[in-house]
């Protein structure tokens, strides 16, 4: 079971969280201005990376708050949660060749 | 005469307690503080049972937990019966009924043996190979037959009476394993202060300082320094010492699982007390020190019973003070096995060891034992054994320095203690996911590079010597601690090496020679040379085709021998080969170990409404929708669920009905964006929505496909009332947050779930009005005052409600909002006072009755997550003017806006007596060649009493342009005509519902 | 007039508390009276409201047993109080938060209360809950919501030395957290 670190509420185990899968991926202002190929990208194509992956995650059973968070997929190591709207401190890129 | 094979002295058994207890019907004599089998050896006893394809006679090899033959089967009482337990493991006290497996008629004449005789038959891969065809045979013959032959044990057919407890702990250091390495780290980490949790599997904890009768530590005996560092670690407040716990599973971010056997070692109804416990630990730093397994040698007949593993011999005689045999020979090729053949002599018996390697490469030990009158045959190989049910002499021969066999020599004896070298038990760390090393030098696969904060010390990273095993103990555990105060032990030094030997060199024809390498999967050297010649070079397939290292053993006895062997015929190195995965549990984990107190009432919560009590009183009969038990309908004496839902059907047609609707999900959703966020997840317009008012809402995912309905009352400007189906008010409020607080975190709006808070009454038929209006203060209910869909507050029965007036049947209805729990007091009131109307309680199945009369849509039922609104006829409730809303994009995607999609429509049998099955499925031409083309399913499907007929809701390609054709629908004898029709059976100008 | 009293006449699914000893683990588990609780909700709070303090950490739970605000995120407080100062607390706090965006919201039948007391009350708490609850990972003031096996809790421990907690679940999930607490005080065990 992961232990995750919510960042209101600190490190808090797996079972309260909810994966929202990946972040970063906003919602276009006007959806009608996007063509097919467009709107169905932004529906259904996600990245799965091995490796560094930046993802959504909510403290369901908890302070109830969406966050970010960037996980090793290969380790499940979690090199940083940070809340929405933040960028990481650090670029997903260059973590994941090092 | 009992327990002749007991010393007189000596052991940590409890003399002044005698205990008997039964293997298989026998009375076996012991003391407290034995094992199963240490009790069985005391008594001479070595045949413990019959082997898993051979059926061949196997003794007990091991005193731990990596025994793989002596697997019995525990009786504690009735529903406590236990297969598969390791005799070495069970601790025995008195009345404890044992009994071997995998033998018929009984344990000394096996009619399965003849497997033995057929051994060639049951070469690797023997499944794979044998029974390829005939192709019919599998399902009648083949499969029974091997799914009868295969297992060991019978699984207990009565329900386990025993409780099993959970327990999530957190510390800041965990060992496992009580052995020196970790009571060093142990003592290290606990004087820092910090928490600690040390965990050992056996009944006691202190590893090989509880057979360890010579070494001294820090100037004092092993078992004092024991003694002294246990009533430390015991004192202190910061220390949980847990016995009898076994760490089996290492998960991520160190969470580690332990199981705490806490009364199978003692007679049944000793304790009130769980049976077992499951901690899920929590660790800031692991030490791993749960010490090594001793190889085995593989040589011809090599698992006779009798023959041991020399270390386990040395525990039998030192710890429960039994000799397993008066005459013992040693066969080694390290140097462990001299101290326990010295113990053994000291203990009285006849011994021999024989020892592979040359003369000069045994250092001190044959001159020791020489000293002590043991005779050593160094540069001796075993080629075999003698004897059935017990071995009665070993073979050996001297091996030339051509590496040729010399002349045979037979060395009579009735116990071999053998040594093939040690083997770290790695397994926890694999669990972690760490990577193993091969040292040559121990000739091991040694943790290499952590991937979790852990740290393994003494024999489980391959240290044997006992002053290097507590230094690197008392390392680790400081260094867990965060601690740089070290520690430098003084004990007396440990003979440590050995040369590594995967087979015994012999002068057999290796073709003939049945060498066990795996004794619990039977599997022998020449099956892992034969499934290498078959090309599984993979040690993973090497694995599955032989079985090797499966069940209980899981690389515990014959890993590093069969990996050896595989290397040999690849002419590879181990590292080369590699190593099987380590996966959990380290031993067998019970059932109830891991299900805890997750049985019966607490299995799963059953969530009530505050009208359940009464419901259950008045006869209900329920059905679980989510979590939720829902009244299901109300049988009067004699009624079946036909009668009486055709009775409340008409009840409520033509009368009043009552109907417990709390389950539904409620959401207080309030701000001053509410209307904004409204219009923004739901398709339809809220913005001019009057308070007062209410709405049908339907939501959308951003796929476009219907996630939830339900009525939505605005209560104030910025403040609105909202339901959802019960089985989605979780979903819709985790969807709205979700959009909220990552999409739109400028919207100033609050979401509440309010689904607890109020229990809703829903009072539906023409009668309803009548029945409230005496009990209502505060609300005018005349249908110009209060239409449909309209929302008002006020009080029922002294009660603050919000009162809809709204109907899921098409009549007059009402649902009172109600305080949960005020709600069963007002359902009472209002039970009495419609009783002149003929007020009818009634349940979900007469609910959706009703509504599918109506043709409304169950969210679930007509919808399956592909469903549009388009597709269930409420395109026309999209707000046009609204230029977004979450998934009115995705309804204009090519497949959703192509022809031919399915369309919510009524059937009509031909046979108005036929109720068609939910799910069946449409077609146009039931003559057509199979496979026919579906055309769509039946979603809904009901016997209508107010009809009096049959009625259906399917979803149908191109549905309504098909209103008015007959199509066919599958039934369990063939097909049955149907008329595709408009979806509204009752009412269909929806005259009653303004009433 | 067919009547019944709101807020005097609730039906609670645990029953009403009894005074009851405390079991084998010396751990003491009595369901809660009737209470009324709010949940609050508002983004920019400030200070406090009807007196009761808006800005301490998150996970903290301020006043007394009377009346209690726990905050249990960024812009979430769960309020308790007695049944009779109910409606006069919501108007002040509604009044306190003026001209400020917020949601208060009655919850009082939603919740249901659950007390546990006893030297060992945190072992068996830790039967279901996987949280910390040592004195570092939970001192008393703490409150947070969480799980206990399968059911969603806000767990509130009481301040003072003794081990004093209460365990809120919604209604429904009452009868299986109030089952799960004693099944938990029996796999605590004894001589612990």
């Amino acid at each position: 079971m992961l232990l995750i670190a919510c960042p209101y509420c600190g490190n808090r185990p797996e079972t309260e969280f909810r994966c929202g899968g990946q972040a970063h991926i906003a919602r276009p202002a006007d959806p009608t201005a996007l063509d097919d190929d467009a709107w169905s990208a932004h529906l259904f194509v996600r990245a799965n990376p091995r490796g560094i992956h930046a993802e959504r995650w909510c403290h369901a059973h908890g302070c109830g708050r969406w966050f970010n968070a960037l996980r090793d997929t290969v380790s499940d190591r979690f090199l940083e949660t940070y809340p929405v709207g933040a960028q990481p401190s650090r670029s997903i890129e260059t973590e994941a060749r090092a | 005469m009992a327990q002749q094979f007991r010393l007189s002295r000596g052991g940590r058994i409890d003399r002044s307690r005698p205990i008997a207890f039964a293997f298989n019907g026998r009375t076996v004599q012991g003391f407290q503080g034995d094992t199963v089998a240490s009790a069985l050896l005391a008594n001479g006893i070595h045949l413990a049972g019959r082997s898993f394809k051979y059926h061949r006679p196997r003794g007990i090899l091991s005193h731990g937990p990596d025994e793989p033959s002596a697997l019995l089967s525990v009786d504690r009482g009735p529903g406590r019966i236990d297969p598969n337990n390791r005799a070495s493991v069970v601790e025995a006290y008195e009345g404890l009924k044992t009994r071997s497996q995998n033998h018929w008629p009984s344990l000394a004449f096996d009619v399965g043996a003849v497997n033995d005789l057929l051994s060639p038959v049951f070469v690797a891969g023997f499944y794979y190979k044998t029974f390829m065809w005939p192709r019919t045979f599998w399902d009648r013959v083949y499969e029974p037959v091997i799914r009868a032959a295969a297992g060991l044990g019978k699984a207990p057919e009565e329900p386990d009476p025993d409780r099993y407890a959970n327990r999530h702990a957190h510390c800041d250091v965990l060992v496992v394993g009580a052995g020196p390495a970790g009571l060093a780290a142990a003592l290290a980490a606990a004087k820092t202060g910090k928490r600690v949790i040390l965990a050992d599997e056996g009944a006691e904890p202190g590893g090989s300082l509880l057979h360890d009768l010579t070494s001294e530590i820090d100037g004092r005996p092993a078992a004092e320094w024991l003694r002294a560092t246990l009533a430390e670690l015991d004192g202190r407040e910061n220390v949980i010492l847990l016995p009898r716990t076994t760490a089996f599973g290492y998960c991520n971010h160190n969470h580690v699982a332990l199981t705490e056997r806490v009364t199978d070692h003692l007679p049944t109804g000793a304790s009130q007390a769980p049976r077992e416990r499951l901690w899920q630990v929590r660790a800031g730093e692991v030490v791993l020190a749960g010490g090594s397994h001793e190889r085995p040698l593989v040589f011809a007949d090599n698992d006779r019973p009798g023959i041991l593993l020399a270390e386990s011999v040395r525990v039998f005689v030192n710890r429960y003070g039994v000799l397993p045999g008066r005459r013992i020979v040693f066969a080694t090729s390290g140097a462990s096995a001299y101290t326990a053949a010295l113990d053994a002599k000291a203990a009285g018996a006849e011994v021999t060891l024989v020892d592979l390697r040359l003369e000069p490469d045994c250092g001190s030990g044959p001159a020791r034992l020489r000293a002590a009158g043991i005779p050593v045959l160094t540069g001796h190989t075993v080629v075999g054994s003698k004897g059935r049910k017990r071995v009665t002499g070993l073979l050996v021969a001297p091996i030339g320095s051509d590496g040729r066999c010399g002349g045979r020599r037979l060395l009579p004896c009735d116990c071999v203690g053998m040594s093939g070298g040690w083997t770290p038990a790695v397994h926890l760390f694999s669990q972690s996911r760490g990577k193993l090393v091969y040292d040559a030098e121990r000739d091991a696969f040694v943790p290499g590079s952590s991937a979790q904060a852990e740290r393994s010390a003494g024999a489980a990273k391959g240290t044997y010597d006992l002053a290097a095993c507590l230094n690197e103990g008392d390392a680790a555990g400081a260094e867990a601690a965060g601690s740089l105060e070290r520690r430098a032990f003084t004990a007396t030094s440990t003979p440590t090496g050995f040369q590594p030997v995967r087979i015994m060199p012999t002068d057999a024809n290796p073709a003939k020679v049945r060498a066990f390498v795996d004794f619990q999967n039977d599997v022998t050297a020449k099956d892992i040379k034969l499934a290498v010649r078959e090309g599984f070079q993979s040690i993973e397939h090497v694995k599955r085709y032989t079985t090797t290292g499966m069940a209980t053993d899981q690389g515990k006895t014959s890993n590093m021998n069969a990996l050896g062997i595989v290397a040999g015929q690849l002419d590879k190195t181990l590292p080369g080969v590699g190593t099987t995965t380590f996966r959990p549990p380290y031993t067998p984990v019970t059932f109830g170990t891991l299900v805890g107190p997750a049985r019966h009432a607490l299995f799963d919560p059953i969530r009530t409404t505050p009208i359940h009590d009464w419901a259950e009183s008045h006869g209900a009969l329920f059905e679980n929708v989510a979590l939720w038990r829902r009244a299901w309908y109300f049988p009067k004496p004699g009624e079946d669920l036909h009668a009486a839902v055709a009775r409340e059907c008409k009840a409520v047609r033509e009368g009043v009905g009552i109907f417990d609707a709390s389950t539904l999900g409620k959401i207080e959703i309030v701000g001053p964006d509410a209307a904004e966020f409204m219009n923004r997840v739901y398709i339809n317009p809220w913005a001019k929505l009057e308070p007062g008012r209410c709405r049908y809402g339907l939501m959308l995912k951003e796929d476009g496909y219907i996630l939830d309905d339900g009525v939505v009352a605005r209560v104030s400007p910025e403040c609105f009332h909202v339901t959802t189906t019960t089985g989605g008010a979780a979903r819709v409020l985790a969807h709205m947050e979700d959009y909220l607080q990552t999409e739109w975190p400028d919207l100033q709006v609050f979401l509440t779930s309010t689904t607890e808070q109020w229990a809703v009454i829903a009072l539906q038929g023409p009668k309803a009005r009548a029945v409230i209006e005496p009990l209502v203060d505060g609300i005018d209910l005349s249908p110009e005052a209060f239409p449909h869909m309209a929302m008002r507050s006020g009080t029922i029965c002294g009660v603050p409600t919000r009162l809809f007036r709204v109907s899921f049947t098409g009549e007059l209805g009402f649902e009172i909002n109600v305080p949960s729990d005020n709600a069963l007091a007002v359902w009472e009131t209002v039970m009495e006072a419609g009783r002149p109307y003929g007020i009818t309680p009634y349940g979900t199945e007469t609910m959706h009755v009703l509504r599918a009369e109506k043709g409304y849509i169950i969210v679930g039922q007509e919808t399956d997550g592909t469903v549009t609104p388009d597709d269930v006829g409420l395109a026309s409730m999209i707000a046009k003017a609204k230029k977004d809303f979450v998934g009115k994009r995705s309804l204009a995607r090519p497949d959703v806006v192509a022809a031919g999609r399915k369309q919510l429509v009524g059937l009509v049998t031909d046979d108005p007596k036929l109720v068609l099955d939910e799910g069946a499925q449409v077609v146009a031409d039931p003559d057509q060649p199979i496979p026919m083309r579906m055309l769509g399913h039946v979603t809904s499907s009901y016997w209508s009493a107010n009809c009096n007929r049959s009625i259906a809701l399917a979803l149908v390609a191109n549905g309504r342009e098909l209103v008015g054709r007959t199509l066919h629908v599958t039934t369990p004898d063939g097909f049955a005509a149907a008329r595709v029709a408009e979806p509204v059976f009752f009412d269909p100008k929806g005259e009653r519902i303004n009433a | 007039m067919l009547e019944v009293r709101y807020r005097t006449a609730r039906a609670l699914p645990l029953g009403r508390p009894e005074t009851t000893a405390p079991d084998r683990s010396g751990i003491l588990i009595r369901p809660a009276d009737a209470e009324a609780r709010l949940t609050l909700r508002v983004r920019d709070p400030g200070r406090s409201a009807a007196d009761l303090l808006l800005d301490r950490p998150i996970n903290t739970v301020a006043g007394d047993e009377g009346r209690w605000i726990a905050r249990l995120g960024p812009d979430e407080w769960l309020i308790g109080t007695a049944e009779y100062e109910a409606d006069a607390l919501a108007a002040t706090i509604a009044a306190d938060l003026a001209g400020k965006a917020h949601a208060l919201v009655d919850i009082s039948h939603r919740n249901v209360g659950i007390d546990l007391s006893g030297a060992h009350a945190a072992i068996a708490l830790n039967a279901g809950c996987p949280l910390d609850l040592g004195e570092a990972g939970f001192p008393e003031g703490s409150a947070t919501r969480t799980l206990l096996g399968k059911a969603e809790i806000v767990l509130i421990r009481r301040p003072g030395p003794s081990p004093r907690y209460r365990v809120e679940c919604w209604r429904s999930f009452a009868t299986y957290v109030h089952g799960f607490l004693q099944e938990a005080a029996f796999g605590v065990g004894h001589g612990e």
